[in-house]
């Protein structure tokens, strides 16, 4: 594996431009206060209640996600080709996803192969020739970036279902603020604070046309033994929005509406964080308490906006995901600003044959798995497991992808024995409304803290760190 | 707001009321057992503690006899005991995570911070007095700083007022219950049997609400049961006497009612019900019967539970 490109140092000893001011002030800051800073912000975590669930273990378990206080830090030129890149590839998920639903010229034109739609599980035929408000499906999406070397911004995935950790995004920055005055007064780091009137602006731009002036929205949970439940009741605090659970919704003449103490009220934009199988007993599936009988008759009749819309998982699907590029060409006949990894779809012959040779070199990935869950990481695994891996993909051999493990970036991180590299990553989170696509200038950086560890993801022990784009 | 936010409210306002009450009980019973036997003669405060809580039949069930180890353990610690102070803790906790949108950061850091403290004590248990008088401290004092950080931070309105109705509702109750239990020592004046034995049983009954001050201030007087009677049903300036809380309930309601532009039944029957003990004076009230009356009072009382469930909460 090539060496991971360091975020701060340039080799031979030199500071990358735009960790300078963070450099002299670490070398000023004695180690006991950054552990003591570190041990102030893990209380302040927990006494606000920012946690998440674990699944699989008990239901009153609530942890914290680690929180490394030494900020990542990116210049405004790094970002402004980012986020050139992130609107680029939204835009060309919305494209695809209406096009899938509609037309399917992708599909005529055989960019993208007919039974990778057709035979997932993820595409909701109930979506077919369905019109959704403004033409938005993903009104949310969290981009998952690495970077490999000074120029290049790779994705890693596009999540455009119901991604998660904005809340952290805000609240790490929240508690920097308060922890690290003096070293914000040494930087201009682009505020991010702006995202929940941002995205509540998004949200009321895609009402339905027979919603009233002001637009009623709600955010709707699984409730509170949902991991991401600290998120929900955040958001829904900052958006100034009610907080519904699916027994708090009813659907009445295609209508939707909210018990209150005052009876019935209209809701017209449900920003969801219920997935597509839950949303709807009467149409998905039927042992859900999750959601709300009828809503999908509410949605087909135009009077409710679901955000993100039903269906779109197939966008981010990661058998898709290899397609991204070709994607990007097919909608806007431009050249896409952002990387996809290298990637191998097992699907087809010709690659399962490379990969089967070259296990212990790649990373393998469910195309329907998520949260780092059920992946081979061939270098840093045992015989055995790559053997029960080769088993694997030679029975399911279209449920696997594979790529090349990445040297992702790494940053200064704090550890047991003092500052050290660690690998970390970048979501972004990117709002589309009916007029505009918005992005907070920066994102969630999620950190490895185990050495050499790639594996970023909260439920597999990662942290996270603030985010700073210099504004310059 | 949502019917459910509104529910969640007030049954969190409820529990932590419960919770502060049961610290208060055990409290004064433990003051009462610590006197030598000839001041209290022969009966069993932790038998009075297991009915004025409401919990002596499910006590019962599990257990021989109530003695103090047995009856403060099911009491502040019993995870089997639905309204042990420690589930009152975790309900409460788990309702306001429900309404974290609806309750001021101050509120949320009260009970969250508390229930984290209390993580150990569950776990533990209280071993010594200290321990376990520590521990009733710190759930009335929790208790305390959420009512005043409810009254300090939040917006005057049906987010406030349903926490409201639900904390007046079940102080009522306990004020009921508790004068319930020990209304074999509240006899008429002329009845008055006097001894050591009443005037500790008053002065628990007292200190379980935290009056006894308030008596003196008032009355100027020895403990007299017709006195204490009428301190806590029908003075209106002692916040825990019955007048009080329902001159709060008829408030509130009527303060949703405005809001809202409509009244209903809740509204009356809560009327009904200050009405009466605006009417009532404690030569009627003993001439009835106090048993009988209060047992009335508890049926009207939760009957407004009900009925304000019906009307906004469900």
């Amino acid at each position: 594996m090539a060496v991971a490109f360091d975020e701060m140092n340039i080799p031979g000893g030199d500071l990358r431009p735009a960790y300078q001011e963070l450099a002299r002030w670490l070398k000023e800051t004695p180690p006991e206060a950054l552990e003591y800073r570190r041990q102030e912000a893990e209380l302040l975590f927990r006494r606000i209640g920012i946690t998440f669930a674990v699944y699989g273990e008990s239901e009153s378990t609530e942890r914290l996600i680690p929180f490394d206080v030494i900020p990542r830090i990116m210049s405004g030129k790094e970002w402004t080709v980012l986020e050139k890149g992130l609107k680029q590839r939204v835009k060309a998920l919305n494209m695809f996803l209406r096009d899938i639903y509609h037309g399917r010229e992708i599909l005529r034109a055989e960019v993208v192969p007919d039974d990778l739609i057709f035979q997932n599980p993820v595409f909701r035929p109930e979506m077919n020739g369905q019109q959704v408000p403004h033409d938005v499906y993903v009104h949310i999406a969290g981009i998952d970036i690495v970077r490999v070397d000074a120029e290049d911004f790779i994705v890693l995935e596009d999540n455009a279902r119901t991604p998660s950790g904005v809340s952290y995004m805000l609240e790490n920055r929240e508690i920097m603020m308060r922890l690290f005055p003096d070293l914000f007064a040494r930087h201009r780091v682009a505020p991010v604070e702006r995202y929940p009137d941002e995205l509540l602006a998004a949200l009321r731009s895609v009402a339905p046309h027979s919603a009233s002036g002001e637009p009623t929205v709600a955010l709707l949970t699984p409730g509170v033994y949902n991991s991401a439940y600290y998120e929900h009741s955040f958001l829904a605090d900052k958006l100034g929005v009610e907080l519904v659970e699916g027994r708090d919704l009813i659907v009445k003449n295609n209508e939707v509406f909210m018990r209150t103490t005052e009876g019935l009220k209209r809701v017209d934009v449900i920003y969801r964080r219920v997935d597509d199988d839950f949303i709807d007993p009467l149409t998905f599936r039927p042992d859900s308490v999750l959601g709300v009988p009828g809503l999908m008759s509410a949605y087909a009749a135009g009077n409710i906006t679901l955000a993100n819309a039903v269906g779109t998982g197939i966008a981010d699907d990661k058998a898709i995901y290899s397609y991204m590029p070709d994607i990007v060409k097919f909608y806007l006949g431009e050249e896409p600003i952002l990387k996809n990894v290298p990637t191998w779809r097992c699907r087809e012959p010709k690659d399962l044959a490379y990969v089967l040779d070259n296990l212990s070199d790649l990373v393998v990935k469910e195309v329907h798995g998520s949260g780092g869950y059920g992946m081979l990481i061939g270098p840093a695994a045992t015989k055995a497991t790559i053997e029960a891996f080769r088993e694997k993909l030679k029975r399911e051999p279209e449920g696997f992808i594979a790529q090349p493990t990445l040297a992702l970036s790494t940053c200064p991180t704090c550890t047991a024995t003092g500052l050290a590299p660690r690998h970390v990553d970048l979501r972004p989170f990117v709002l589309t409304g009916s007029k505009s696509t918005t992005i907070v200038p920066g994102g969630l950086t999620r950190v490895a803290l185990k050495e050499g560890s790639l594996v970023v993801n909260s439920s597999q022990g990662g942290g996270t760190k603030d985010t700073w784009i210099l504004d310059e | 707001m949502l019917s459910r936010t509104a529910e969640n409210l007030y049954w969190l306002a409820r529990y932590v009321e419960r919770a502060e009450y049961l610290a208060r009980t055990i409290d004064a019973t433990l003051r009462v057992t610590a006197l030598p036997a000839a001041y209290i003669g022969k009966t069993n405060e932790w038998d009075s503690a297991l009915l004025t809580a409401g919990v002596a039949e499910s006590f019962y069930r599990s257990h021989e006899e109530a003695n103090e180890h047995n009856v403060v353990d099911y009491l502040s610690f019993s995870a089997d005991n639905p309204s042990s102070i420690r589930n009152c803790i975790e309900a409460a906790r788990l309702n306001s995570r429900s309404v974290r949108t609806a309750l001021t950061s101050e509120m949320w850091d009260t009970i969250n911070s508390a229930w984290i403290e209390l993580q150990e004590v569950w776990s533990k248990g209280t071993s010594t007095r200290e321990e376990l008088a520590k521990f009733l401290r710190f759930v009335q004092e929790t208790s305390l700083r959420f009512d005043g950080s409810a009254y300090r931070t939040m917006l005057r309105n049906d987010a406030y007022w349903f926490s409201r109705l639900g904390l007046h509702l079940e102080r009522a109750d306990n004020t009921a219950r508790i004068l319930d239990v020990k209304y074999h020592v509240l006899l008429p004046e002329e009845e008055h049997v006097g001894g050591p034995l009443d005037f500790y049983q008053w002065s628990s009954i007292l200190r379980s609400v935290s009056a006894l001050t308030a008596y003196h201030w008032v009355y100027r007087e020895t403990l007299k049961p017709w006195l204490v009677a009428d301190l806590l049903i029908l003075n209106g300036t002692l916040p825990r006497s019955l007048a009080s809380c329902y001159d709060n309930l008829v408030r509130n309601l009527d303060q949703i009612g405005v809001a809202y532009g409509r009244q209903g039944p809740a509204q009356r029957h809560a009327r009904g019900i200050r009405n009466r003990l605006e009417h009532s004076n404690m030569n009627d009230i003993f001439q009835h019967g106090v048993h009988e009356f209060i047992q009335e009072f508890i049926a009207d009382n939760s009957r407004l539970g009900e009925i304000i469930t019906k009307q906004y909460l469900i």
